[in-house]
């Protein structure tokens, strides 16, 4: 049953992007680890963490793109969940540290010792288990999701109120896991990872299984949401979207569908965060700010919203071009270059790349395709 | 949705044989008085027409029998027991009250298909939703309804490109799909041909034999073609009550409708 709602109605669109990752899963690890590094076809570990961490974006975005492009909950604050997600891991690879820190305390990491604290803090227990540190992963961004959507939902908050309230949500975060005294690092955050599952994290095997898992978790968090996006109620998320007291007044409970995706969309994040945080060595509180989640807006409105493909499309595209252009002489244009890329992309193709190259390829006398966010009707 | 209705009512008292019941119901927004001391009874399998000036409290009086607006005081009972002022949209919705916009609303981004199966009849929890498959009877249903309101033939095409008399018909089907035991229609012939507008009045009176049906409408002509009882509402309370003809030759009404 769980295969044929995850398949069900694939487009060529999704198979497409389904054949890519696998392809990409597949042939950059073992690029990596087979090829010498004279070879041309060779991908450095370096880039392959790099990409891996795009891929994370790229499911973070999907995450997004489920509330926003499908819902029309314009959630300023997915950084959250995908933070939470990333000290969730973050917890677990600390207490793989052990007695290998600076201070050599067994059980408590660096930064306690050095607050002088006598023991661990109740709500680190039980991180020294990778199965419950993965259940937190999902679990800790998909109960606060649970609990702020219960409210606001309920509350009837919606439109640039929901936003700002999301908004308000990451940055009490932020400040939050800033303070010292709250247990997750302060300032520096949670670092210096040592293990995962007993593997090197710097091991160049470790950095490949964990670029194909995010792979893996890239097409199973698109599976999902496209499941989800198709089936009956995802027809009735986007009617939501389009006019939600009318679908009220047809009887649907607006709060719990509502509720239902955004759940599933901070899970999501929060695993995309979990991914990240091996790849990139850190999590720091940084990963709360206001700004990182109006960026991840920004990568699926460029990409194109509504459309799941689109969102991770973008996301790649902007993290690449970020790097090319935050290297080098560019290196203070960032912003305006990412600035204008969104007025760009807002203006000219206000369907994203992904609406633009539909539409330019139905436009070479090709049989339009139906626009984005349209699920082709059941055919059973 | 139908059991809610079959384990409410032996739990309290019927106190009313009537389908809709409102009795003294009086709303205000900000010190307006939008519907003052109204009182309504709607019998099973009746087709009433509702008619007034602008202002009169037609759409406030809708927006309290859908849950949408609360009353300040007053009695809104449905099926004899049900009382409808606790209950919000989606409930009331799914006892079987359905109902249909003066502004014609239907999902743009879904095909006309698509619209008439999210109205469909059927559980609209989250997880029956979420694994919903059609089945044969359900298809079966969309196809005469898309047949009953002539776009069996647009079934693909999104309802955003419809036209303005389409959309109202879709809507129609919409209702029709939901199979409540009510109808509201709020102007069902705004902005329709007289064709269309006639059409409409057939498709009303079809409806009508195994559905209660509220109409508010401005059309003169197209309640008369209906032919029902006729309720006239000003400044949000009965003016008069009875058959079209009867009623048109009240003094207050023709008052109230052309002015002293």
């Amino acid at each position: 049953m769980i295969a044929r709602f995850l398949l069900q109605n694939m487009d060529r669109r999704g198979a497409v992007f389904l054949a890519l990752v696998a392809a990409i899963m597949l042939l950059v690890p073992l690029s990596n680890l087979l090829l010498p590094p004279s070879s041309v076809f060779h991908v450095p570990t370096s880039a392959m963490s790099l990409w891996g961490k795009y891929l994370c974006f790229a499911l973070l975005a999907i995450s997004l793109d489920l509330v926003w492009g499908y819902c029309g909950i314009l959630s300023l604050g997915h950084g959250a969940f995908f933070a939470l997600g990333g000290y969730a891991m973050g917890m677990y690879l600390m207490r793989q540290i052990g007695s290998r820190g600076v201070y050599g305390n067994p059980i408590l990491p660096d930064f306690m010792v050095f607050l002088n604290w006598k023991e661990l803090p109740w709500y680190w227990y039980g991180f020294d288990s990778f199965l419950f540190a993965m259940l937190m992963v999902l679990l800790v961004p998909g109960l606060l999701a649970f609990v702020f959507g219960w409210f606001a939902f309920r509350s009837r908050v919606t439109g640039v109120y929901l936003s700002i309230i999301t908004q308000a949500l990451t940055y009490a975060l932020l400040l939050a896991f800033f303070r010292n005294d709250m247990g997750f690092g302060g300032n520096n955050g949670l670092t210096d990872f040592k293990d995962i599952l007993g593997f090197s994290v710097q091991a160049q095997t470790t950095r490949a299984a964990l670029f194909a898992i995010t792979c893996l978790m890239l097409m199973a968090g698109f599976l999902i949401a496209r499941g989800i996006v198709v089936s009956k109620l995802g027809k009735v998320v986007i009617a939501i979207r389009d006019a939600e007291s009318r679908t009220r007044f047809l009887g649907y409970r607006v709060d719990r569908f509502k509720l239902f995706v955004f759940t599933v969309s901070a899970c999501m994040a929060g695993v995309a965060g979990a991914l990240y945080v091996p790849q990139v060595g850190i999590i720091n509180p940084s990963e709360f700010a206001p700004a990182n989640s109006i960026e991840t807006v920004i990568w699926v409105a460029i990409g194109g919203r509504g459309t799941l493909v689109g969102a991770a499309l973008g996301a790649v595209v902007v993290n690449y071009a970020k790097t090319i252009f935050t290297s080098g002489f560019m290196a203070p244009y960032w912003l305006f270059a990412l600035g204008g890329l969104f007025v760009f992309v807002t203006l000219f193709m206000p369907k994203g790349i992904l609406g633009a190259v539909q539409g330019w390829s139905a436009g070479r006398g090709r049989r339009g395709r139906e626009p984005a966010a349209t699920a082709p009707a059941a055919a059973e | 949705m139908n059991t809610a209705i079959s384990t409410a009512a032996p739990a309290s008292q019927q106190l009313t044989s009537a389908l809709l019941y409102l009795d003294g119901v009086s709303v205000s927004f900000d010190g307006f008085k939008a519907i003052r001391g109204l009182s309504l009874t709607i019998e099973p399998g009746e087709m009433r027409a509702i008619i007034g000036p602008n202002g009169a409290g037609k759409t406030t009086m809708m927006d309290i029998i859908t849950g949408k607006t609360r009353p300040d005081t007053g009695t809104v009972l449905f099926a004899g027991s049900i009382d409808l002022t606790k209950l919000d949209e989606a409930a009331i919705a799914n006892l079987g009250i359905g109902r249909k916009f003066q502004k014609p609303t239907v999902f743009d981004f879904h095909s006309i298909e698509d619209n008439i199966l999210l109205a469909l009849k059927a559980n609209r929890s989250v997880g029956r939703t979420l694994f919903w498959k059609t089945a044969n009877a359900d298809a079966r249903r969309i196809d005469e309804i898309l047949g009953i309101i002539k776009l069996g033939d647009a079934r693909e095409r999104l309802a955003g490109s419809l036209s303005h008399g389409q959309k109202q018909w879709l809507e129609i089907g919409m209702l029709l799909a939901q199979d409540p035991k009510l109808l509201l229609v709020d102007e069902p012939a705004a902005g329709m041909t007289d064709g269309e507008t006639a059409e409409t009045a057939v498709l009303l009176k079809e409806i009508a034999r195994d559905h209660s049906v509220i109409v508010v409408e401005h059309d003169m002509g197209f309640i008369r073609e209906l032919g029902v009882k006729v309720t006239v509402l000003h400044e949000g309370s009965v003016l008069a009550e009875g058959p079209l003809d009867l009623v048109s030759a009240n003094e207050r009404v023709v008052e109230v409708y052309l002015g002293r």
